[in-house]
């Protein structure tokens, strides 16, 4: 039997979050309001409108490019892709084909057997998102307010074999939006949106395949994971009985878990893309001031935790999956440094503990960790639930101490103290009995 | 004071000023005029009544908030637009009031006035003979003086073109120099904005209101403005006039060929150097022009869907279905490379021809309009004699420079235009220049008196 091996592609759309839309002055932040209230005339389409290039979308889409370590287009431009549909209100998108702002990329991903694999980005675009139908009782409604909010696609190269290398891909690509802070790359919400396309060659073919599948409209990432591994199999099972597979575009159907067809070849589109006239070519300035602000990336980070702190590749990661762990981290490691905490505790008691960092505060983590070191109990907050049970517990000492009899202060502690085994923060007791009792 | 409607907005102004008439006076003859003509010319399609400000007419291409806009076509019948184009938001600041939209061939493609969907408008020097297009309303209402100055747009010679066939001033200016928000697109790449007068000096005046950068329009340039007013001068000493004799060819109406040279030796006699040139791209151009544009207008008519404002697409007319048509065909894969690329390439030797002409000459002068005013239906069995009547505006609008049509002369008692080109942004020379010769002679004060029988 023959052994086959699948060719995987991704394309990536995702919404920036800028505070106007691509080509006008309206709001982008469409999530939840009213339908068609932030409209006007530009991304409604209405006659005589023309579009005005928003500077901070091309910052935040050459940003993107950059932290894929793309080349920045000297000659980038905006040219129309032409096709109808009741959500795209000019008839056709402004978009990029010719001339992309950034080209040539890559990113690097480890998989599940800590093999590193190079994804190869062949570009990353500007272009603009469209209106939104709704299908209801036999009416479709149609909501402007996502017209023209800019979105940027990210295409890769068919440089995926396996579903796990698209899932570790697209989480990466994901992690560095958050990081970039140029979009909430929510996949429930529509800011990020996946279209992959699926081949099958014989194992040691070198040449691409002469077909491949697309998968569109799936709306997160495990549908999409699940999508392409039945893909596989069923492209596999074709091929096995020796049928041609055509190129097509298919959805992905949760219920029955299955893909089924949505558009065949023979639909395909003739976009008549041409540049468009109402933009001149973009003009990229600033290249190197924008280099210069990006943030440090999650690879970066990746690195300096293990190089800087000792930590392990795994742990790294861990920390590293939100932007706002790694300042949680690095701050209670400096909070530990005083205590003779090591970054490799912090971490560990970070991630074996699940700490819930939206909880707690670096200080307490490294009081909880100081205690379990040593015994000693220095957290504020659990101590004063102890002095309470013995306050509770001791009303005649309690009165005495009220009544001016301070010296009876020291009952209450060596109560603490015999309910805590010893192991309280005698000062931090007496501070908490002498204020409970004021 | 004879006849109030005769006075040209810059005599208007002063007139009001030194209170020698009123805002309402103004108003009632320019609305009395329009009552006894517009039925016999339609130069309007919708008429604003009102009794201040300086009445000024706008093509019925540029969107005005509030006021039924149509661009001429039956597709946007009853549109009302909830917004002010640029340049009609530009205006409102110089006590003027827009006294009505004026027809126009549909999205204002052709030159004759009689695309539109509302019928076509007369020329006021002879009710038989087409106004030329596609700012027809525009031209005619200036010229019959039923509104102070108008408004146009000028694609392929839509402003100098019926100006010239109506005896009137139409300025094109450089693209980018007037924002395109809200004139409603015909080829987005060629589209401007510009005034359509009784004198060069309301040009000038006009486009110093509307020109300079927009955050509405990308394309919109911000550059040494035009001067609202000059210093006269009555002499064009030092002056290099470029002639190019590809302007002076076979297709050239003798009538309107002796009125030019004879606007030519005018210039010379007021101290002009007359220079011989050549701009050998030329017979490339409306080649060039019904390449590029169509495809723009194929994309721009998309939106004209019936979704959200207008009604259905089977409204359009013949020519604009055309022109849809030839730029879809020509953006298609497999043809895109060997049409638009090849066109666009065209294009930039256009502009070369001009860029290297202008090392010899400040100006370059030839006539508009191979031909006078003809008779209305003559060209519209036949789509190519329309479209080779725009041979000498076209490669202006493919270079993006600025171009002025004034009156030089009769042929036939039908108005002869003369065209003056410039550098891309330089409006300052040609309407100097233009300035100049029109002093020095009185044809922009020969008005049509139309036939009322």
């Amino acid at each position: 039997m023959k052994r086959y091996e699948p060719i995987i592609g991704l394309e990536i759309h995702v919404e920036l979050k800028t505070l106007s839309k691509m080509f006008c002055g309206c709001s982008a932040d469409y999530f939840g309001q009213k339908p068609n209230s932030l409209t006007c005339p530009v991304c409604l389409g209405l006659p005589g409108a023309v579009p005005f290039t928003n500077a901070q979308a091309i910052q935040d889409c050459i940003k993107i490019g950059l932290a894929l370590n793309c080349q920045i287009a000297e000659n980038s431009r905006f040219e129309r892709k032409n096709y109808f549909y009741p959500d795209l209100p000019k008839g056709y998108q402004i978009s990029q084909y010719r001339w992309p702002l950034c080209t040539n990329g890559y990113v690097d991903i480890e998989d599940s057997q800590n093999q590193k694999i190079r994804i190869r980005i062949n570009r990353v675009h500007q272009e603009e998102d469209t209106g939104k139908l709704s299908h209801l009782d036999g009416i479709t409604a149609i909501d402007f307010n996502r017209s023209g909010v800019p979105l940027v696609e990210i295409v890769s190269e068919p440089d995926f074999r396996e579903v796990e290398q698209v899932r570790i891909y697209a989480k990466k690509i994901q992690q560095i939006f958050r990081y970039l802070e140029v979009s909430e790359a929510d996949m429930e919400k529509g800011n990020m949106r996946l279209e992959a396309n699926i081949s099958l060659r014989e194992a040691g073919e070198s040449k691409l395949p002469e077909y491949r599948v697309e998968l569109k409209n799936i709306n997160s990432f495990k549908f999409m994971g699940d999508a392409i591994e039945y893909e596989i199999k069923r492209q596999q099972e074709l091929l096995e009985k020796g049928e041609k597979i055509t190129q097509h575009t298919r959805g992905w159907n949760e219920n029955k878990k299955e893909t089924f067809v949505q558009r065949e070849k023979e639909e395909a589109h003739d976009y008549r893309y041409f540049p468009d006239p109402d933009l001149l070519p973009l003009k990229i300035e600033k290249l190197e001031e924008i280099r210069k602000s990006l943030p440090e990336l999650p690879e970066q980070i990746l690195k300096r935790l293990q190089s800087m702190y000792g930590l392990s590749y795994y742990q790294s990661q861990l920390i590293v999956s939100e932007r706002f762990l790694v300042d949680f981290f690095e701050d209670a490691v400096s909070l530990g440094e005083e205590n003779k905490i090591s970054a490799v505790d912090v971490a560990n008691f970070l991630i074996n503990k699940n700490v819930d960092i939206n909880k707690v505060s670096p200080e307490e983590v490294i009081s909880q960790i100081t205690f379990k070191k040593s015994g000693i109990i220095s957290d504020t907050s659990a101590l004063r639930e102890v002095v309470k049970e013995i306050i509770k517990e001791n009303p005649q000492a309690v009165a005495d101490y009220k009544s001016g009899k301070i010296a009876v202060i020291g009952v209450l502690v060596g109560a603490v103290m015999r309910k805590t085994e010893s192991k309280a923060d005698a000062k931090i007791v007496k501070e908490l009995i002498s204020e409970l009792l004021s | 004071m004879n006849d109030l409607t005769d006075l040209t907005l810059t005599e208007t102004l002063e007139a009001l000023d030194n209170k020698k008439i009123s805002e309402e006076e103004l108003n009632r003859a320019y609305q009395q005029k329009i009552d006894n003509l517009n039925p016999i010319l339609n130069a309007y399609l919708y008429i604003c009544q009102g009794s201040s400000g300086i009445p000024y007419a706008v093509k019925d291409v540029i969107v005005t908030e509030g006021i039924p806009t149509t661009a001429g076509s039956k597709i946007l019948e009853g549109f009302i637009p909830p917004y002010n184009a640029t340049v009609i938001e530009r205006l409102s600041y110089h006590n003027l009031r827009i006294i009505g939209k004026t027809n126009c061939d549909e999205f204002a493609m052709g030159s004759s006035g009689e695309n539109s969907a509302y019928g076509p408008t007369k020329n006021p020097w002879n009710l038989n003979k087409v106004p030329g297009g596609s700012s027809s309303g525009s031209a005619v209402a200036v010229s019959a003086g039923l509104c102070s100055f108008a408004l146009g747009t000028d694609t392929g010679g839509s402003i100098r073109q019926p100006a010239s066939l109506c005896g009137v001033v139409g300025l094109k200016p450089s693209y980018g120099r007037v924002s395109r928000y809200g004139s409603i697109a015909m080829a987005s790449s060629l589209d401007q904005i510009g005034p359509i007068t009784k004198s060069v000096a309301d040009a000038r005046l006009i486009l110093s209101w509307i020109q300079g950068e927009d955050g509405y329009d990308n394309n919109a340039v911000s550059y040494s403005n035009i001067k609202s007013q000059t210093k006269k001068s009555d002499n064009l000493s030092g002056i290099k006039i470029g002639v190019p004799k590809e302007y002076f060819g076979k297709g050239l109406d003798t009538g309107v060929e002796s009125a030019v040279k004879k606007a030519i030796s005018k210039m010379e006699e007021l101290g002009g150097q007359i220079i011989d040139i050549s701009l050998p791209c030329t017979e490339y151009a409306i080649a060039t022009y019904y390449i590029l544009m169509p495809s723009e207008v194929s994309s721009n008519m998309a939106r004209f869907d019936g979704i959200r404002f207008g009604t259905d697409r089977d409204n359009f007319g013949q020519e604009t279905k055309r022109r849809i048509m030839i730029g879809t065909y020509v953006l298609s894969s497999g043809y895109y490379e060997d049409y638009f690329i090849k066109a666009a390439k065209v294009r930039t030797l256009i502009k070369q021809d001009f860029e290297r002409a202008f090392e010899k000459c400040d100006v370059i002068v030839g006539p508009v309009s191979p031909t006078t005013a003809w008779n209305l239906g003559a060209k519209m069995a036949d789509p190519l004699a329309m479209y080779l009547s725009d041979a000498y505006t076209v490669p202006a609008s493919l270079a993006g420079i600025p171009s002025i049509s004034l009156p030089c002369g009769f042929s036939d008692g039908l108005p002869v235009g003369l065209q003056i080109l410039g550098k891309y942004l330089d409006e300052e020379k040609i309407l100097t220049i233009a300035e100049v010769y029109e002093q020095s002679t009185e044809w922009h004060k020969m008005k049509p008196t139309v036939d009322m029988s």
